[in-house]
């Protein structure tokens, strides 16, 4: 694939790492926003091939992981409604809610459809008159412009029985909120390529400057990555704390002005609670006042929630970079991908999936020992 | 090595108790559903062998004997439906014992409401998938079920074939040592279905590999290959195929990712769905595992019959159970099974 | 978050909506091209749930490599001799 392979090249990824372990003379510790990221760095092993210095934290860039359980357990509700055709993306099938979920509202008779774009749900909504569909909008900014297309498509074209439960979120208010920790360690981010894409460089300089850590943008190929790691770790060593973009053949300093129109029209910016870690001030989009007909929080009617069950779930402070899959006492026993105690063992990107996917097995050979968690 | 202490009762507690989707899928729940329920309610030496086929000494002969549903949706799609499958498939299962399949057996769930055309169709596909496979449908069943209590079409088919008095192929005899051949590209059936199916769908020329599988390994055992063991990858893909292998043989088996071969559109369309190839569903692929001595041949005879054959890997004694691929950088990752299907992501 | 891939643009419809048939190699799929107004046929674009995103800037492509090549020359003279 063009644009793809090309950036996968392994001896180029090797050269790029024994120009990481030339440049870093000190420890350092680099967290990685995206889930896309950790993927990508977990499947070509790159934080295998960085110096013992070079430590790579996981932080909340999985917007499955970080939607509140109030809000799994309102999708698994209107799921369950049998009026209703409940569409969403595959990853928040697993995602627990208080006491099941959305597979499991299916398995009892629920329609719930996987979708690849809202778009399709909209199509779903115009062959279904008569039903009442409703999609699952969660994501990063990099998902709203498209979340956003599909409510103002719905708008033009009248589509009455077409509603969205909103639950995005925006990551310079995490970065920030992971900053302000007086127990933060991370020295530097790798931000979220795609995110900026959307939303450009803009918002992420006030954080640079304020906290004094670059902050590199990058793609998610091997050698993007490394790209940004590998400037990263030169910033740091000059103890510089700018914000550079790695991913220039997507990225542009003002973004998409197109979709940012689109997002501002759309949505309006709203708090946030990020599970495992809390409300975020101004880190949420919600439908604005002009759409708020599309709003399915609006449209249906919600049992009382239940407030969210205390468990042994450490995925906050997992999410926050600060503890590790295995520092958990429930992981590999009480929490597994088929048992999930929380988002992060559900989630293909999430940091307890991954880990215990790629690396559980070998934490007990010293040769496999992972320096990403 | 850590045990499995990870499954504590039949039914993971997340499902209620109730059958989900994920228990048909190949994975890691199916497999807990027929170790915690099935196998112990009729445990016998034939069912605890856990290979395709069950063989048995009838006479002086032995017969190998197996049986598949169809539950397969849409009941067309490019390069095959329903019926087709459900011929290959139990052949298939037969052929991976190292049997050469003679006769099956067709039981039919009908809904009612479905199309009588479409039932022709299908039972034509049955017709010439038999025929090319050289087997007889000899005995069947129908019954109709009311509508709305099935996908139109439900289909069980069982097979039996004779297996050759030097033919000894079950996970019992892997070794450690064994090359493990893979007979052509991975993905193609699974991608086909999503390129169809309403909300992931694209445009491809992509079509099912379903085919019937008993012509490479006939192959295979008149060169007088050392066969140890078969299995075709189906639901679940190559990672589901190796895992139950490894957890049967005890071994552990070592594969080089780069070494699978995928074609351009499966590649593509995992990239863009987010799914790993190597867990996606096939029909007409197998591994093979063979005695190293025999590996360079056994790879020449399978790429005659599907250019795309490869030898992926190893078995060892590392972990046994474990499953490990090295990618594409050369570093190893577990190839663990999945819980249940995999999902396409947007994440 | 932000599973998004590069396809080459085929064929465009609509005039107030733009779509595009994307080709992901093997795979076309439809994508929306309202947020990348001056995508043309034959142009790539970065798509994300059947939206793009982004065209991708053909320049900007190989900096990665010609990065590489200038700091791979400095990391050959600093690294010790073998």
């Amino acid at each position: 694939m063009k644009y793809v392979d090309e950036y996968r090249d392994p001896r180029a990824a090797e050269k790029f790492a024994r120009a990481i372990r030339s440049l870093a003379t000190r420890p350092w510790k680099i967290m990685e926003v995206c889930g896309g990221q950790t993927h990508a760095i977990v499947r070509f092993g790159i934080d295998r091939m960085l110096p013992e210095q070079i430590s790579l934290i996981h932080g909340p860039g999985c917007p499955v992981c970080v939607t509140a359980q109030e809000t799994v357990d309102q999708a698994i509700e209107i799921a369950a409604n049998p009026e209703v055709i409940f569409c969403s993306f595959g990853d928040m099938l697993r995602v627990p809610g208080s006491n099941r979920d959305l597979l499991a509202v299916k398995a009892s008779g629920g329609d719930v459809r996987i979708v690849y774009s809202p778009l399709d749900a909209l199509a779903i909504a115009r062959a279904n008159p008569a039903r009442q569909v409703v999609f699952f909008a969660v994501g990063f900014e990099t998902t709203a412009p498209v979340n956003a297309m599909a409510v103002y498509q719905a708008k033009r074209q009248g589509l009455r029985n077409f509603s969205m439960l909103v639950s995005h979120v925006m990551v310079p208010p995490a970065i920030e909120a992971i900053l302000s920790s007086r127990e933060c360690g991370v020295d530097g981010f790798l931000a979220a390529g795609h995110v900026c894409t959307v939303m450009g460089l803009e918002e992420y300089r006030p954080i640079a400057a304020k906290y004094q850590v670059p902050i590199l943008v990058t793609g998610f190929e091997p050698l993007d990555i490394l790209q940004g790691i590998y400037m990263c770790v030169r910033q740091l060593e000059a103890g510089s704390a700018r914000v550079e973009n790695q991913y220039s053949r997507a990225v542009r300093a003002n973004g998409n002005l197109e979709a940012r129109r689109l997002i501002a029209e759309v949505f309006r910016v709203v708090p946030r609670k990020w599970r495992g870690i809390g409300e975020i001030d101004r880190s949420g989009l919600a439908l604005s006042a002009a759409y708020a007909e599309f709003d399915a929080e609006g449209r249906f009617s919600f049992a009382r929630q239940a407030a969210p069950k205390a468990s042994e779930c450490i995925s906050g402070s997992i999410l926050k970079g600060l503890k590790k899959p295995s520092e958990c006492p429930a992981f590999g026993t009480r929490c597994t991908p088929e048992m999930p105690l929380g988002a992060t063992m559900v989630s293909s990107e999430g940091a307890c999936a991954a880990y215990f996917r790629y690396r559980q097995r070998s934490a007990a050979s010293p040769a496999g020992a992972s320096r990403h968690f | 090595m850590a045990q499995d202490f990870r499954l504590r009762c039949p039914l993971p507690a997340a499902t209620g108790g109730t059958i989900q989707l994920a228990h048909g899928g190949g994975g890691r729940m199916m497999r807990s559903l027929i170790e915690r329920l099935f196998l112990p309610a009729f445990s016998n030496g034939y069912l605890d062998a856990k290979h395709d086929s069950a063989v048995m000494r009838i006479g002086s002969g032995r017969i190998a004997f197996t049986t598949d549903t169809y539950v397969v949706s849409p009941l067309f799609f490019p390069g095959g439906d329903i019926g087709k499958l459900a011929v290959y498939g139990t052949v298939n299962d037969l052929a991976m014992a190292g049997a050469r399949p003679s006769y099956l057996s067709a039981g039919f769930i009908l809904e009612e409401g479905l199309p009588i055309e479409t039932l022709e169709s299908i039972v034509h596909s049955m017709r010439e998938a038999a025929g090319i496979a050289g087997v007889e449908l000899v005995t069947g069943d129908t019954k109709v079920v009311d509508r709305g209590k099935g996908d139109g079409v439900f289909i069980n088919t069982a097979g039996i074939g004779l297996v050759g008095s030097e033919v000894e192929i079950s996970p019992a005899r892997v070794a450690p040592g064994d090359a493990v051949l893979l007979s052509g590209d991975v993905g193609r059936h699974g991608i086909t279905i999503m390129s169809v199916r309403e909300g992931l769908g694209f445009e491809t020329s992509l079509e099912s590999d379903c085919a019937p599988l008993w012509p490479p390994i006939s192959a295979l055992l008149e060169a007088g290959i050392e066969i140890h063991c078969l299995r075709d990858l189906t639901r679940g893909g190559l990672a589901s195929a190796l895992n139950e292998i490894a957890t049967d043989a005890g071994v552990g088996i070592s594969i080089e990712e780069a070494a699978v071969a995928k074609c351009e559109a499966v590649a593509a369309a995992c990239e863009i769905l987010g799914l790993d190839p190597l867990y996606v569903a096939n029909e007409g692929r197998f591994a093979a595992f063979v005695a190293p001595r025999h590996a360079e041949r056994a790879l020449e005879i399978l790429k005659t019959h599907e250019t795309t054959a490869s030898l992926i890997g190893t078995v060892g004694n590392r972990g046994p159970g474990l499953v490990e691929a090295r990618g594409p950088f050369g570093h190893p990752r577990i190839l663990d099974l999945l819980s249940g299907e995999q999902m396409p992501r947007i994440c | 978050m932000c599973l998004a891939v590069p396809g080459k643009i085929l064929s465009i419809t609509g005039d107030d909506l733009r779509s595009a048939r994307v080709d992901f190699g093997g795979i076309i799929k439809e994508a929306c091209l309202a947020c990348v107004p001056e995508a043309e046929v034959g142009d790539y674009v970065i798509v994300h749930a059947g939206f793009a995103i982004t065209r991708v800037e053909e320049s900007e492509a190989r900096r990665v490599f010609e990065y590489l090549e200038s700091i791979g020359a400095l990391a050959d003279l600093e690294e010790p001799r073998r």
